[in-house]
C-alpha cells in the first residue's frame, strides 16, 4: 500500500479514467475549462470594469442600473451568469458579498474565489459580524458607516464597486485598473494607492 | 433542510484566514474536479439545484473536515451513481487497480460529452435559472414582508436565519426557477425572485450595528406580506 497518492488523489483519477472511458468526458474539454477558470477568466476583467466605471460616468450609471449588460459591453460575463447586479461603495456605505449557503461568486467576472470566501468562518460570520469579519481580512471601518451584506442565495451574482481612491486624478483607465483588488469587488477590502503606484 | 450548510450566524467556526498571494489551485486533482463537475453538469442529466442539494446530503462533520472541492468530489460522485453512469464500487475498484478494464467506450444512448471545441459556446449558453415567462410578481418594492418560517428536508434557498423575520423588497430581479422543486426533480415552479433588506436588529438583536442591513435573495413562495 506504498503510493504517494493520496486517498481523493486516486479516487479522482479513477473517477477522471472511468468517465473518459465511458465516453461521459472528453479529457480535452476538461483541460480547456481548467484553463478557462485558471488562466482567462480572473479579478483583472472586474478591474477593468472597475477602472471604466471610475474614469466614464455614463457607464458607471449603466453598470449599476443593470450589471449584466454593462460587464457585457466589455466583453465579460455571458459564461453561466444569468444576472450580475453591481452595488456601489459610497461615503457611507460598505457592501460586502457572501455567499453562506454554498459559495456562489461572480465566477465570470472575478473567477474563482480564494479559499477564506468558501470557508467557514467567512460564511457563517459575514452576515452576524461583518466588522469583525472584515476587520480579520484587514479593513477597520468606522462605526458610522452603514454595512449592507449581500447574502447570495440566488443565481443573482453580485459584485462591489469600490470607492476610487484619493491622490488618483487624471490617472488612466489602465492605471485605475492595475490598483483594483479582487478583496475590494469582494468589499472584504478598501482600494488604496500602493507606494510607488503613481504615475 | 436544515444541515450544516446553512452556516449563517454561527459562531465557532474559526477566524478568517486570506492567503497571502493564493494560486488559483492548490492541487492538481482540485483542477481536475471542478473540470468534471463542469463537464458532467452539460450531460443533462441533472441540475444545478440538484447538484448543491447533493452536496448538501454530505454528514455534517464529514462537510466541516472537507474542502470545497472535496464537497464536489462528494457530491459528483454520488450524482453519478443515482443517475446509472458510474458506480461505487466501479471507482474504488479503478483506484485498486488503476487501468482500464472492460467498459463500454461509448456513453448511453441519449448521452453526449461536452467537446472540448463546445465549451465556449456552451458556457455562453449555459443560462443557469433565470426564466423568460410572464409571472405576476407577488410583491412589489418597498413592500414589507415576512419570510417562513418553514423547515424542509429537502433543499431550500431560505437560509435559516431570515426565517420569521422581517424584512423589506428592495429590488425585484425578474422570474426564476424555483430551488426547492427544481432540485427535487419537481418542475421549475417560475417565480420572483427579490433582493429582501432585513435590518442586522431583526436578524441578530439589539447589539448589531443600527444601520447595517443583510440583504436576502428570496423567492415569492418564501414569503408573505408582513
Amino acid at each position: 500500500m506504498s503510493s504517494h497518492f493520496s486517498d481523493v488523489e486516486l479516487r479522482v483519477k479513477a473517477l477522471e479514467s472511468l468517465l473518459v472511458d465511458k465516453g461521459l468526458v472528453d479529457p480535452a474539454a476538461l483541460d480547456t475549462l481548467i484553463d478557462l477558470y485558471e488562466n482567462e477568466i480572473g479579478p483583472r476583467n472586474g478591474a477593468r470594469v472597475v477602472a471604466r466605471a471610475w474614469t466614464d460616468a455614463d457607464f458607471r450609471r449603466r453598470l449599476l442600473e443593470d450589471g449584466t449588460s454593462a460587464s457585457a459591453e466589455m466583453g465579460f460575463l455571458g459564461r453561466q451568469t444569468d444576472k450580475l447586479v453591481v452595488v456601489e461603495n459610497t461615503p457611507g456605505v460598505h457592501n460586502l458579498v457572501v455567499c453562506t449557503l454554498c459559495s456562489c461568486y461572480p465566477w465570470a467576472i472575478l473567477g474563482l474565489p480564494p479559499v477564506w470566501y468558501k470557508s467557514a468562518p467567512y460564511r457563517s460570520r459575514a452576515v452576524i459580524d461583518p466588522r469583525g469579519v472584515l476587520r480579520e481580512l484587514g479593513t477597520e471601518l468606522p462605526d458610522d458607516i452603514e454595512i449592507r451584506v449581500w447574502d447570495s442565495t440566488a443565481e443573482v451574482r453580485y459584485m462591489v464597486l469600490p470607492e476610487r481612491p484619493p491622490g488618483t486624478d487624471g490617472w488612466s483607465e489602465e492605471q485605475l485598473g492595475a490598483i483594483v483588488t479582487r478583496d475590494s469587488m469582494i468589499g472584504a477590502g478598501l482600494v488604496g494607492v500602493p507606494a510607488g503606484a503613481a504615475p | 433542510m436544515n444541515g450544516v450548510h446553512d452556516m449563517g450566524g454561527m459562531h465557532g467556526l474559526g477566524p478568517v484566514e486570506a492567503e497571502k498571494d493564493e494560486p488559483v489551485f492548490h492541487e492538481e486533482w482540485e483542477r481536475r474536479v471542478l473540470a468534471m463537475t463542469l463537464a458532467t453538469g452539460f450531460l443533462g442529466r441533472w441540475n444545478i439545484d440538484m447538484s448543491r442539494s447533493m452536496r448538501e446530503q454530505m454528514p455534517a462533520a464529514e462537510y466541516l473536515a472537507t474542502t470545497y472541492y472535496e464537497h464536489w468530489l462528494w457530491a459528483l460522485e454520488r450524482l453519478l451513481d443515482a443517475n446509472g453512469l458510474v458506480r461505487p464500487d466501479e471507482t474504488e475498484g479503478r483506484m485498486r487497480a488503476p487501468r482500464p478494464g472492460q467498459v463500454p467506450a461509448s456513453p448511453p444512448a441519449g448521452v453526449a460529452p461536452l467537446l472540448a471545441a463546445e465549451v465556449e459556446a456552451k458556457l455562453h449558453r449555459a443560462r443557469g435559472a433565470r426564466v423568460d415567462v410572464e409571472v405576476a410578481p407577488r410583491f412589489r418594492i418597498g413592500d414589507r414582508v415576512r419570510a417562513r418560517n418553514d423547515h424542509p428536508t429537502g433543499h431550500t434557498r431560505l437560509p435559516r436565519y431570515a426565517r420569521g423575520r422581517e424584512g423589506t423588497i428592495d429590488r425585484d430581479h425578474g422570474v426564476w426557477v424555483f430551488p426547492d422543486t427544481h432540485a427535487a426533480g419537481q418542475g421549475t415552479r417560475p417565480q420572483h425572485v427579490y433582493s429582501v433588506r432585513f435590518a442586522a436588529r431583526e436578524l441578530w438583536g439589539a447589539e448589531a450595528a443600527a444601520r447595517d442591513a443583510v440583504y436576502v435573495d428570496l423567492w415569492d413562495d418564501y414569503m408573505d406580506p408582513a
